[in-house]
């Protein structure tokens, strides 16, 4: 018995040992020549090179493939074409019709980015708004329910499409309770309508517990004098709601749509598992067309999806500066109120 | 009995429930409902036979064909009810059958073998956890693989991250050096940049890097999280410069400053970052779909995702591999649920 606790306890012990001698007698040497306060690159250095190689090498490298051709991999060689890319994916006669486009799939793409953004960020922030003013009231086992609406954000995409795939097959247990209540069963996945209707549906169902929590969070720091104070004027349940709870709510409400936006724009995992960007191209969306485009067609266009991911970044630095100034106005309006 | 019907009326500070709490009430019955269900609806059905998987209407618990031992017969046998040639009906097991005809047998005479055609029974069916399914998995696919590939890039990918990020922590929050700012925001930058709109260029880092179709492919590339240098820098701030000096006073180095007081007094944030690197790894899906190409280096995610293609036909094993997978971060969220969600409230981070 005695041996079985040395062991445990002694192992991480072990291990912590081992990795300071390792780095011990290069990062005193470093410090000699670097002295104290420049030691401090050595300590940021292997972040640096890692975001270096992985993310700041790739952006300028993008540019390159964005302005070349061909389907080498390999940059040089790799023939400069310059806005030739960009130019084929906007080629188009008419903008608002994907079939009359030279790359049809990248505006089918982005249409149903578009949608899907605009359908699950407005329905997910409205039912994470309902959920955390239920959870914020003096409710039992309100952390047992919490828990309920958090435990989908944390199971991965794959397992939630294919439980999700699992209930909405044919002789799946939606149709079985459809037949029991007398209507007839769907292929939902096979329809087009329905397949986009369920992409944003398990979509909120996956993601909504996390802005439930960032919402109930900004709830909890609503003063409880100024509902007191309303409750001495006699101020409905409903007025309370839309005089104080919402505009204060506000800066929340902000940082949870721009944040549940960047996030919807980039949507792939859980639909590509669910169905496969179809049928046809009903639930293709952009980051989808990336992928497909340079990785699983049997010629890989590099360039067109590098030029895509160029669409695709500025969308997503326009949402983050708008981020950015939201928060800030949040830090510099409602965040003194929420110190106190 | 009085208590406990005072504790569920215990609400507004009144002595009853009034409407809105009925609502309320309701609304997280249904979400209970909503978020749970499908959960619980693939654990009981990873429990099912394939017969039982295609049964439509589904029953909700796990039913299988109840099996008979007969004396004489070296295996056990199939038990049915049947309705025999003169009109009565009995339960009999079967002992074989061609074509439409089953010849089957009484299992308290099992001498006598009476033929019936296949139209005139019914098979018995009794609870029965098919725990099959998970057994199999492990012969048939692979399944071992694919969890020690899981299992290695969290875990490696995790300390990596642990281990990079307080060092870059440490240096941006204990020192004063000239670029100190810049490299700050340098990192900070990175949040702004999603691994999605790299795809292309990082494949070619990897490709370069000798990486693809290694686990270190997916390693590498993933720890140097600009959030958890940023996490673990706001908690570095709150810790004491007055310890620094007290262990620079006993000449301790820099790194063994580091290493033996800065970590460890960062316990809690540490443990922060480990619960959300963990995660992030074990539920990774895009980056190793396009790193990982062979069969043998497959995490969970992309083996369940190939296998949803291929196995269609083999819903109890897919199922079983969905279980098992969604597992460990069931466990971990049963036993850290508190960390979790304060940790997530208090940093808006996933």
């Amino acid at each position: 018995m005695t041996a079985l606790k040395y062991h445990v306890v002694s192992l991480p012990g072990a291990l912590a040992r081992a990795v300071l001698g390792v780095f011990e007698a290069p990062m005193r040497a470093l410090q000699r020549v670097l002295g104290v306060p420049r030691i401090g690159w050595a300590f940021v250095a292997p972040n640096l090179i890692i975001l270096g190689l992985f993310t700041f090498l790739p952006i300028a490298i993008n540019f390159y493939y964005a302005f070349t051709g061909g389907v080498q991999l390999y940059p040089r060689e790799r023939p400069f074409t310059g806005l030739e890319n960009l130019a084929t994916l906007f080629q188009c006669t008419n903008y608002l019709d994907p079939s009359t486009c030279n790359k049809d799939l990248f505006w089918r793409a982005i249409y149903n980015t578009a949608w899907f953004a605009l359908l699950q960020v407005g329905l997910m922030v409205l039912f994470s708004l309902v959920t955390a003013l239920v959870l914020n009231r003096k409710i039992l086992g309100r952390g047992f329910f919490r828990g309920v609406f958090f435990y989908p954000v944390l199971l991965s995409p794959v397992v939630v499409a294919l439980m999700w795939k699992w209930v909405l097959q044919r002789e799946g247990v939606l149709n079985a309770l459809l037949q029991s209540a007398g209507v007839t069963g769907v292929q939902w996945l096979n329809d087009a309508s329905w397949a986009f209707f369920w992409s944003v549906f398990v979509s909120i169902w996956a993601h909504m517990g996390f802005y439930t929590l960032i919402l109930l969070a900004g709830l909890q720091a609503i003063p409880a004098d100024l509902y007191e104070a309303a409750q001495m004027d006699h101020a409905s349940p409903w007025r309370s709601l839309t005089r104080i709870t919402l505009p204060l709510l506000m800066p929340n409400l902000l940082v949870v749509v721009v944040l549940a936006l960047i996030r919807a724009v980039q949507v792939f995992d859980e639909i590509f598992v669910l169905t496969g960007g179809g049928p046809g191209s009903a639930t293709l969306f952009i980051v989808q067309f990336i992928y497909q485009t340079a990785f699983a067609e049997s010629i890989r266009l590099y360039g067109i999806a590098a030029a895509a991911s160029l669409v695709l970044a500025l969308t997503l630095l326009v949402l983050t500066l708008v981020q950015l100034r939201i928060s800030r106005a949040a830090v510099e309006g409602g965040g003194g109120r929420r110190d106190a | 009995m009085p208590k406990l019907g005072e504790l569920l009326t215990a609400t507004r500070g009144r002595g009853r429930l009034d409407w809105t709490d009925w609502l309320s009430y309701g609304y997280l019955a249904l979400g209970v409902l909503l978020m749970f269900g499908p959960v619980l609806w693939l654990v009981l059905s990873s429990f099912k036979t394939p017969a039982a998987l295609t049964e439509f209407p589904p029953r909700l618990l796990p039913y299988g064909q109840a099996m008979v031992k007969v004396e004489g017969q070296p295996e056990a046998l199939p038990l049915y009810r049947a309705k025999l040639p003169n009109g009565s009906t009995s339960e009999m097991v079967e002992l074989r059958r061609i074509g439409i005809q089953a010849t089957m047998i009484d299992p308290k005479h099992p001498d006598e073998q009476v033929q019936v055609n296949i139209r005139d029974r019914q098979p018995v069916r009794e609870f029965h956890l098919a725990t099959e399914n998970y057994v199999d998995i492990f012969g048939k696919f692979d399944f071992g693989r694919f969890l020690w590939n899981s299992v290695f890039i969290t875990v490696v990918a995790t300390l990596i991250t642990l281990l990079f990020n307080a060092m870059a922590a440490f240096a941006l929050s204990k020192y004063r050096f000239s670029g100190q700012r810049s490299v700050f925001l340098l990192i900070l930058a990175t949040l702004m940049i999603p691994p999605t709109i790299v795809l292309v260029p990082n494949f070619l880092v990897v490709s370069e890097l000798g990486l693809l179709n290694s686990l270190w492919g997916v390693i590498w590339p993933a720890v140097a999280t600009p959030t958890g240098v940023f996490l673990l820098r706001q908690y570095m701030l709150t810790l004491p410069d007055e310890l620094i000096d007290a262990a620079r006073m006993d000449h301790a180095s820099e790194w063994r400053i580091f290493w033996r007081i800065i970590l460890p007094l960062s316990a809690p944030a540490l443990a922060v970052l480990a619960i959300f690197s963990i995660m992030w790894r074990w539920n990774d899906f895009l980056w190793p779909l396009i790193v990982l190409s062979r069969t043998e280096n497959f995490t969970l995610q992309l083996a369940l995702n190939a296998f949803q293609g291929e196995l269609t036909t083999q819903w109890n094993y897919l199922l079983a591999m969905t279980v098992l997978t969604l597992l460990p971060v069931t466990l971990v969220f049963a036993f850290l649920q508190r960390y979790i969600t304060t940790g997530i409230a208090s940093a808006g981070i996933k």
